[in-house]
């Protein structure tokens, strides 16, 4: 098994604490006067998604966690399991579990890219590209002559999430959405 | 193109001369000599914990002052203090750098109590501070964490440092367990307006000072640290002056190196023989003069006060 030495700590490593899969968020030297070194580390839960602090000896070893971030294409559901697909061209498939997609449930679209975080070969998580393009299945109709005053109104996507977006967008457009904010954006660019 | 520029701004720069001339001031007034000595030594620290630089000369640049300066005292040089360059690898963090400042002096005839108070003089000197807290070790930890570093088991011990966020402690020593609790449960709560003492170590951790027996039973050195605004800033030591003793704790020192898989490194025989000629009673502290100045600068990251930083 791999594994790295509290020396070789830094933001982004993965490494394996108690069976769980965790990134490095921050790391810092701690020291009594004199004696033992340590490393105070800040790591996050890459499963669960919680921050934990957790100290090392300083020259401790820590196993590496098989962690791996890939893109792949998104195809569908099952509705237990979120199918998706290498883009290595390969055609393998592979599921996500509820847990998995909760990052990019309101932003998923057939046939856009994710990044895929792999543990042990099994999907742990998937984030959404920063702008998606999905189309509006329900909003109340625009309001002619309104459209100067600005203001906002709820929309609801393909995906079921809901935004909110400016009166002079209708029902059937596609609409560009921001996925670390949920804000509307624009229009889509017509193909 | 590479970043040229000074990690400390002028005007810190400046003000670092400044404190410079305030420290030569203090003990020039208490007639305390100021003494240079070499930074490359063919000997090196055989401290567990500390590593040296070594050069292709076969000399290790000096983790501190301290066996030059007590050969100069065991010949006779009397009261000194110097300010110089100390090395230790692979410290780094916002509050350590490779390469950094020591103010390191020595006392004849006062013992490490009397010496915490000229250290609380001095560091008055350059910052003013509310209150000064003088706690044996055993105190501090039976205050904060209800714990008997002396007595309490390996057991109790390890349960502590778990409930502090080890990660992983069960096969930790008794010394590094208790150092464990010291970094992350006690100094962090040190109040920070006080300067505080810690006094009397567990004698597993005197490293160069004396041990005793104290009124309970337990075995202690005369070790001290100071600490001010949450920063670790001195240590201190009523001096082990006996030549015998000094070696075999070199020695022991050595043993601990090998079984932890680290370099043996030579230790100074000439220390030896000096404290066989003879020293005088004495007790000596090395203070972290960046990490003062980082105090008086009001700044909590060790490059703004060095120009610069490693």
């Amino acid at each position: 098994m791999a594994s790295y030495s509290t020396n070789e700590f830094k933001g982004g490593l993965k490494v394996l604490l108690d069976g769980a899969p965790c990134s490095i968020v921050e790391n810092e030297l701690v020291k009594p006067g004199k004696g033992q070194a340590f490393n105070r580390v800040k790591l996050k839960n890459l499963k669960t998604g919680r921050v934990l602090e957790k100290t090392f000896k300083s020259g401790e070893s820590v196993e590496a966690a098989d962690v791996m971030e890939i893109d792949m294409e998104y195809v569908y559901t099952d509705g237990e399991f979120w199918h998706f697909m290498k883009t290595d061209g390969s055609f393998e498939q592979q599921g996500a579990n509820a847990d998995a997609i909760t990052d990019a449930k309101d932003w998923l679209k057939e046939q856009d890219v994710y990044e895929i975080t792999l543990f042990n070969g099994e999907i742990l998580n998937v984030v959404p590209p920063k702008f998606v393009e999905l189309e509006i299945v329900e909003t109340d109709p625009g309001l002619k002559g309104d459209t100067a005053q600005g203001g906002s109104k709820p929309a609801t996507l393909s995906t079921g999430a809901v935004v909110r977006v400016p009166l002079f967008i209708d029902q059937g457009e596609v609409i560009r959405v921001d996925t670390r904010s949920g804000e509307y954006v624009s229009r889509a660019k017509s193909e | 193109m590479p970043d040229w520029k000074p990690s400390a701004s002028l005007s810190n720069l400046r003000k670092r001369a400044e404190l410079n001339q305030k420290v030569r001031s203090f003990f020039s007034e208490r007639n305390v000599l100021e003494v240079e000595t070499p930074l490359l030594s063919e000997a090196a620290s055989t401290d567990l914990h500390l590593e040296s630089f070594q050069t292709t000369s076969h000399h290790y640049l000096q983790t501190s002052p301290e066996f030059f300066m007590k050969r100069l005292i065991a010949s006779g040089v009397g009261d000194c203090y110097q300010i110089c360059k100390a090395f230790r690898v692979e410290e780094k963090s916002s509050r350590h750098n490779p390469e950094f400042s020591i103010l390191e002096w020595y006392r004849s005839g006062l013992d490490d109590t009397q010496l915490i108070s000229e250290v609380a003089d001095f560091i008055a000197s350059l910052i003013s501070f509310e209150s000064i807290e003088i706690r044996s070790y055993q105190e501090w930890f039976e205050n904060i964490l209800d714990i008997n570093p002396h007595s309490a088991s390996i057991k109790d011990l390890v349960d502590a440092c778990y409930k502090q966020g080890a990660a992983s402690c069960d096969t930790w020593s008794r010394d590094e367990l208790l150092d464990f609790l010291i970094s992350i449960a006690i100094e962090p709560v040190l109040p920070r307006q006080s300067l505080c003492f810690i006094t009397h170590y567990p004698a597993s951790q005197a490293a160069l000072s004396r041990k005793e027996l104290n009124v309970n039973g337990y075995s202690v050195a005369r070790r001290f640290e100071a600490y001010l605004g949450g920063l670790e800033l001195a240590n201190g030591y009523w001096e082990l002056t006996d030549a015998e003793e000094q070696e075999a704790r070199f020695k022991e020192d050595l043993a601990m190196r090998q079984a932890a898989g680290k370099e043996l490194v030579p230790y100074d025989q000439k220390l030896i023989a000096a404290l066989e000629a003879g020293a005088p009673n004495m007790s000596g502290v090395a203070l972290g003069l960046d990490r003062l100045y980082m105090l008086a600068l009001n700044t909590n990251k060790i490059s703004e006060v060095i120009s610069f930083s490693d």
